[in-house]
């Protein structure tokens, strides 16, 4: 009893840290739902630019002793290039090809990413220094941090700016139009090749600056931290509907709030389960999704 | 006495959008029944409720006077309803004689057990299943090819293989989903052919078919759908002669 | 003869030889789940594991003579697929094959929590009661499997499912169920080589089983030739026994594996032996030595 009245009392203060990493996920399950809604390919290697992201911010901010915002401009400027050419090398040459061989080739880049930068980097967790001041500010009984306050700004800019991209840009209209068909949008004079490498550039630019802002939440990386980060965030792109962008915000932050509500009910050792578990409920009751459309069978 | 296949006041919708609207027809037992109309009228969309693929909305579906609204399709399969598909959907990386084979499955019973042991009564229906399919593909004409993969028949080949698929299952009622889209006047002629025997070995025919010549020469019975409804039925020369179905075909006359 | 017993009679290879008997009678049950009925799953380590520590936990405890705490492994395992696989079975492609990944993690994180299965530390002190033998013996039964239920009803329908599920349904295939029991079969393979598995390396931990193992056990199905027994076959061996040649490039051996399965998916994305039909190449191969001895003989006549 005694422990249901403090986790009511705690409540809006773990709603606010499960915002804050649920907006770090929601960055991260944007790159997937794209690069699924307009290729169908779950990009494995996705989770690994986001690694990469991070260890360019701790780079930046160790040698170059720049501000955070420069490091996460730094991050995005090398991701997205990296991401446009593993969708070069890697997925092109096998668009058309059978389901299954772009995924191993996703995985193939994936165990390449990861052990590169540990020949790189070694193999241990590297401490990311604090570039943000421990300022707390309170709000009622609720406590921010201003890291958190970062963390809720940045994504939210660039979740918006990537709203704006899709909705009101010729680019994003063009990406919406490939997505419904490649035949059609090709038709329509549309440069298909052009638009798919757009969309892993967005994703790429999205998981980079999520990679240096969970850097400096956590404040420690390691060149394996893409790998669960990166399935959890591909569950949150399901969980909201793939292919559906403001599914993956909803699922990105569904995802973070019920993380850390289970670790305050208790269930701290199953908190990578939480994710798998989430998925697979929801995927039994609703196949395609929170905000997924409904699929027609096609005799 | 009831007749073979019946649908009673058959309805779908796919979002908005009326697919089939309370559609009403009879099949009777030895006919070759043919259904047409223009484009999206919906012809193939009564195959798939027919055959089990879509649930209808409302209404229902008798066959041999059993209610088999909702059925899954293996069940209605199983029942003596087999079809063709509009869009060949043969399992292109097997045999032709593998793909006949398939085609048995609802006739057969041995499980993962007779496949491990191999039973003799395992072997003895693996025999019978292989006669069935050496059946069905001499009534098509298919037997020399039996061993080609199906995705290198010719087209004309990919669609008689597709009957004869069917025709494995030893069905009662035979769908034919345009049978003949994409042959040539040769081909035509041989498919009528076999489609008035496999009449006659007593299997009750109904087919989707644009093509009026065909239609006309071949059936017993029509039924004229436009818009998702029936508009006529009868004799090929009755609907012919049908004033709502000239309209339908060539658009209202200008007066 | 005497070097052929003692090749196989050096511990390192004899291990090595049967971990790689192991990971193939593992891989025919993805073999059958994704080569044959075409489904996705990658969560095939999840259901070793299960197997593994359901067999090493009889042995540990019940002291169950050892080729039944197999069997029950595997069975466990079978029954956890046929529970996973009924409510997920009617998701298609990707979807099913992250559902299996995450049931996977799950397990994972179950048995790091629970304490019978010793936790994150491990589970250690289980009997050495596996062999080469047991092992050669266990995966040819298992390639006659595959080749029995390749050439059946049951076989077809499955094949049936992978090469378009709806018109397998239209020939009267309960679709669903199909899939369910090839799922069931390929979960108690994969349990069996578990249990096999933890009585080989006596020690279970969690972390063996990871997604990283799950993929590595696609990896042997694919890259060899999908659909395919030989490509199973070849795929696991190459790929088991790669790591081990490969040791003096040491760290970059990763690296190196790591580029080839996308070279490899680009050069042959059906794998090694996909598509290769091995009953033709034989044909043509015994039709050309007769036509090549009946020359001789005619050359030799004259």
């Amino acid at each position: 009893m005694e422990q249901i009245q403090t986790f009511i009392q705690l409540l809006p203060q773990q709603l606010v840290n499960g915002i804050t990493l649920g907006a770090t996920y929601a960055l991260i399950a944007l790159g997937y739902t794209m690069v699924y809604g307009i290729i169908q390919l779950i990009n494995f290697a996705h989770g690994e630019v986001y690694m990469i992201g991070a260890f360019i911010g701790l780079l930046m901010v160790v040698y170059f002793k720049v501000n955070f915002f420069i490091a996460i401009i730094c991050a995005i400027l090398v991701c997205v290039p990296l991401a446009v050419l593993i969708e070069r090398v890697a997925y092109r040459p096998l668009r058309g090809s059978t389901r299954l061989a772009p995924l191993i080739s996703a995985l193939g880049v994936s165990l390449f990413l990861q052990t590169l930068m540990t020949l790189i980097m070694g193999p241990n967790a590297q401490p990311f220094p604090r570039i943000v001041k421990d300022t707390i500010y309170t709000v009622g009984t609720v406590k921010f941090s201003l890291v958190q306050v970062v963390i809720l700004l940045v994504s939210s800019v660039l979740m918006v700016a990537l709203h704006m991209i899709v909705k009101y840009t010729k680019v994003g209209k063009a990406m919406r139009a490939t997505s419904e068909s490649y035949e059609t949008a090709n038709l329509m004079g549309i440069n298909i090749n052009r638009i798919i490498s757009f969309t892993f550039a967005i994703g790429a630019a999205l998981a980079g600056a999520g990679g240096v802002l969970v850097g400096m939440y956590f404040n420690s990386i390691h060149p394996l931290m893409g790998v669960i980060v990166g399935l959890k965030c591909f569950c949150a792109a399901v969980l909201g509907g793939i292919g559906s962008i403001p599914g993956a915000m909803l699922g990105g932050v569904f995802l973070g709030v019920a993380e850390v509500m289970g670790v305050a009910l208790g269930f701290g050792t199953y908190r990578d389960a939480i994710a798998f578990a989430l998925l697979i409920l929801v995927l039994l009751l609703k196949p395609t999704g929170i905000l997924g459309k409904p699929i027609q069978r096609k005799v | 006495m009831t007749s073979l296949l019946e649908l009673e006041n058959i309805t779908i919708q796919f979002g908005g959008l009326m697919a089939v609207d309370h559609v009403s027809l009879k099949v009777e037992k030895g006919w070759i029944s043919a259904l047409i109309g223009p484009n999206g009228a919906g012809k193939s969309t009564i195959f798939n409720m027919i055959s089990g693929l879509y649930k209808p909305t409302s209404g229902k579906v008798f066959f041999n006077g059993r209610d088999i609204t909702g059925y899954k399709a293996y069940k209605v399969t199983s029942l003596g309803i087999a079809r063709t598909f509009q869009n060949i959907r043969l399992f292109k990386n097997l045999s032709v004689l593998d793909n006949v084979r398939i085609g048995r499955h609802c006739r057969g019973s041995s499980g993962l057990i007779g496949a491990l042991a191999r039973f003799p009564c395992t072997k003895a229906e693996e025999k019978e299943i292989e006669e069935k399919a050496h059946e069905a593909l001499e009534v098509v004409d298919l037997l020399d090819k039996k061993n080609e993969l199906a995705k290198n028949l010719p087209y004309g080949e990919q669609r008689r293989l597709e009957i004869a698929r069917a025709l494995a299952a030893d069905p009662v009622l035979l769908l034919l989903d345009e049978p003949a889209a994409g042959m040539n006047i040769q081909e035509k002629q041989t498919l009528m052919h076999m489609i008035q025997n496999i009449r006659a070995m007593g299997i009750t025919i109904m087919l989707v078919e644009h093509d009026m010549s065909f239609v006309m020469n071949i059936s017993d019975h029509v039924d004229v759908l436009n818009y998702g409804q029936k508009i006529a039925a009868g004799t090929p020369s009755e609907v012919q002669n049908n004033p709502d179905v000239i309209e339908a075909y060539l658009g209202k006359e200008i007066d | 003869m005497e070097s052929i017993i003692g090749f196989f009679n050096d511990p390192y290879i004899n291990q090595v030889l049967t971990l790689t008997g192991i990971y193939l009678i593992t891989a025919l049950g993805l073999h059958l789940i994704t080569g044959i009925t075409g489904q996705f799953s990658f969560g095939h380590a999840g259901f070793m594991s299960i197997g593994a520590y359901t067999a090493a936990l009889l042995s540990l405890h019940l002291e169950t003579p050892f080729i039944l705490n197999v069997f029950i492994g595997g069975l466990a395992a079978g029954f956890a697929g046929t529970l996973l696989g009924f409510p997920s079975l009617r998701l298609t492609g990707d979807y099913l094959g992250i559902t299996t990944l995450g049931f996977a993690e799950i397990v994972r994180i179950v048995f790091i929590n629970l304490n019978i299965t010793g936790g994150a530390r491990g589970l250690a002190g289980i009997p050495r009661d596996t062999n080469f033998t047991i092992v050669l013996l266990l995966a040819v039964l298992s390639i006659i499997c595959m080749y029995r239920i390749h050439n059946s009803r049951f076989g077809r329908a499955l094949t049936a499912i992978r090469e378009d599920e709806l018109a397998a349904e239209a020939m009267g295939i309960n679709t669903l169920l199909y899939k369910v029991k090839a799922f069931a079969i390929g979960t108690f393979f994969a349990g069996i080589g578990g249990g096999l598995y933890a009585h080989l390396i006596q020690y279970l931990n969690p972390a063996d089983f990871g997604v990283s193992r799950s993929f590595e056990l696609l990896n042997f199905v694919v890259l060899g030739g999908l659909g395919s027994v030989p490509g199973t076959i070849l795929g696991t061996t190459v790929l088991t026994l790669a790591p081990e040649f490969l040791r003096f490039v040491k760290e970059y051996r990763m690296l190196i594996y790591s580029a080839l399965m996308v070279t490899m998916m680009i050069f042959r994305p059906h794998g090694l032996l996909g598509g290769v039909n091995f009953r033709k190449l034989f044909l043509d191969l015994v039709h050309r030595i007769m036509a090549q001895l009946a020359k001789t003989k005619n050359v030799g006549g004259k």
